[in-house]
């Protein structure tokens, strides 16, 4: 049975939790990622990711991949979550993007087979169509590139959202100079975003609990509509009593969180590694 | 027994918006060690009360005072005052959800010592007393949203418990938990009282009242004082209890088969 945009966002409100929920095992597993400290994992998966966005070199790139392969399992993810959270979104947004630079018509160069012959070249305003579409050499490398690169730095971002917990994430921002009220104020939307993705859950259940036949297209629009509003309406509330709840604790306008992160060898061993492999890099340019 | 009251409220009156009553000429004090249990119906401003009390809200006629100082937005811009206010008043929300705002329970219970300035050796370790007295050490890394009621409820109470008030606003501290935490709570605030700490505590649950309160306040659904006296005196007067609507008449089925209609008291 099709399913209309009210099953949809239901299924997708309950999924999304679920996810974050299976998301936390992994960065309780004890692995070798989940040992470091998260500043150093932030500071170095953040040099990781400039290097990568640098690289011009096919093969040092897939060199860079192989090692986020290598560090997922030293973190024990189970790799074919892992591989398909990272390749599941490449061919739909990169692959757009790199398809294009395939061709001869963008990317000029050695011609690997021919696609498609027209009787003759042909000239729209500005942009020049040969006769011969073909795959390029360089046009090939090209996209190659891009996917490998996109690959690569995806693979990092998961790899340190999903071995490191949020709130350790955002507290380990600090060492990036980002300000405590920034900080406290994403930990806490964070926090209330649970909150709400349960009352959307209920509102929708509450729904379905009442609905005897088909709605139209109009009464769910209708229906998600006013949800939204009330959704707004509740959040207004709780906000205030959120704020009410912080002055009530001594709030003064000036975060003060806990720090518990400490340094161990490891941390030292992994940044010495991060430090060897761009020292590498720059010494491969 | 201290002669200066804790609070002293005189013809308080509070409007939700300057138009919805929320409280409507309340007086009383409040002494130190004294458990006061205020009773009411749903609506009838006891959470009103409790924000007044906590410097949350500030009344539009009539006058608070805490500790002899009056409580206003001004008095609490105070940075001393403000600090030494907040330290030694907790107040304990009924909604769980709306005081625990922090990603993680330690963070929760380490929020009001750090924002009173202690140092992180000290919050460390006073977090982990009241983890150690309220045996939820293994909630430590949880989120809020991972808990159960109860444990929701245990954590903002050790959330309080971390600053060490001398003086606790609960409001509705049994609703919504299963009978064996609510038992727990029970206890936990008998053992504040034999600490001698002053509690405030908002409820319909008479049974709080008869097990806790030295004093009772009954407030009605006008908003105003209806009685105040001993938790005997005001659980005796069966009037007064259903013209609060904290007890009415109703048809119900006992073990022995029989059904008929009486007063109850939930």
């Amino acid at each position: 049975m099709r399913r209309d945009f009210v099953a949809k966002t239901l299924a997708e409100t309950t999924q999304a939790i679920e996810n974050a929920l299976f998301a936390r095992r992994f960065a309780g597993a004890r692995g070798f990622l989940q040992i470091l400290d998260p500043r150093v994992k932030l500071v170095t998966f953040l040099a990781l990711l400039i290097v990568t966005a640098f690289v011009q070199r096919i093969e040092v790139l897939a060199g860079f991949y192989i090692l986020t392969l290598v560090l997922g399992l030293s973190a024990r993810l189970p790799m074919g979550f892992f591989i398909k959270r990272v390749w599941v979104f490449i061919p739909i947004f990169t692959g757009v993007i790199a398809l294009p630079a395939l061709f001869n018509v963008f990317t000029p160069g050695r011609s690997l087979f021919v696609v498609y012959r027209f009787a003759e070249p042909h000239q729209f305003g500005p942009f020049f169509i040969p006769a011969v579409i073909a795959v390029t050499y360089q046009g090939l490398y090209s996209a190659g590139l891009l996917v490998m690169r996109v690959a690569t730095s995806v693979s990092l971002a998961v790899l340190l959202v999903l071995t490191t917990e949020w709130v350790s994430l955002l507290k380990a921002m600090s060492v990036l100079k980002v300000p405590e009220v920034v900080i406290l104020i994403l930990a806490m939307t964070y926090r209330y975003i649970f909150l709400f993705l349960r009352v959307v859950q209920d509102m929708f259940l509450a729904r379905k609990s009442r609905l005897i036949t088909h709605s139209n297209f109009h009464e769910r629009r209708r229906w998600t509509a006013a949800r939204i509003g009330v959704l707004v309406g509740k959040s207004y509330k709780l906000s205030n009593d959120v704020h009410l709840a912080m002055l009530s604790r001594g709030w003064t306008g000036r975060p003060r969180l806990m720090e518990k992160f400490r340094l161990s060898s490891w941390d030292w061993i992994w940044t010495g590694m991060v430090c060897m492999l761009i020292t590498f890099w720059l010494w491969l340019r | 027994m201290n002669k200066t009251p804790v609070f002293k409220l005189s013809s308080v009156t509070y409007r939700y918006l300057n138009q919805t009553p929320g409280l409507s000429d309340i007086s009383m004090q409040i002494h130190s060690g004294q458990a006061i249990v205020v009773l009411g119906a749903n609506g009838s401003g006891k959470s009103t009360l409790l924000k007044i009390l906590d410097g949350l809200y500030f009344p539009q006629k009539g006058d608070i005072r805490a500790y002899d100082v009056r409580l206003t937005e001004k008095s609490l811009q105070d940075t001393d005052f403000s600090r030494d206010f907040r330290r030694r008043v907790g107040l304990v929300f009924q909604d769980p959800d709306v005081q625990l705002f922090l990603p993680t329970v330690k963070d929760e219970l380490s929020f009001a010592p750090l924002q009173m300035g202690l140092a992180q050796e000290a919050v460390a370790r006073r977090v982990a007393q009241a983890f150690e007295l309220l045996g939820i050490a293994a909630l430590a890394d949880r989120a809020p949203y991972h808990l159960s009621e109860g444990e929701k409820k245990k954590v903002a109470l050790a959330a309080a418990l971390t600053l060490d008030p001398e003086v606790w606003l609960l409001d509705e501290p049994t609703a919504s938990l299963d009978p064996r935490t609510q038992s727990w709570v029970i206890d936990f605030l008998l053992q504040l009282s034999e600490q001698g700490k002053t509690l405030v505590i908002a409820t319909h649950d008479l049974e709080i009242a008869h097990l806790v309160a030295h004093k009772c306040y009954v407030l009605g659904e006008d908003h105003r004082l209806l009685r105040e006296g001993s938790p005997q005196a005001v659980l005796d007067d069966q009037e007064l209890l259903v013209q609060a609507n904290l007890i009415h008449s109703h048809r119900h089925y006992h073990p022995s088969g029989a059904t008929h209609k009486h007063p109850h008291r939930h």
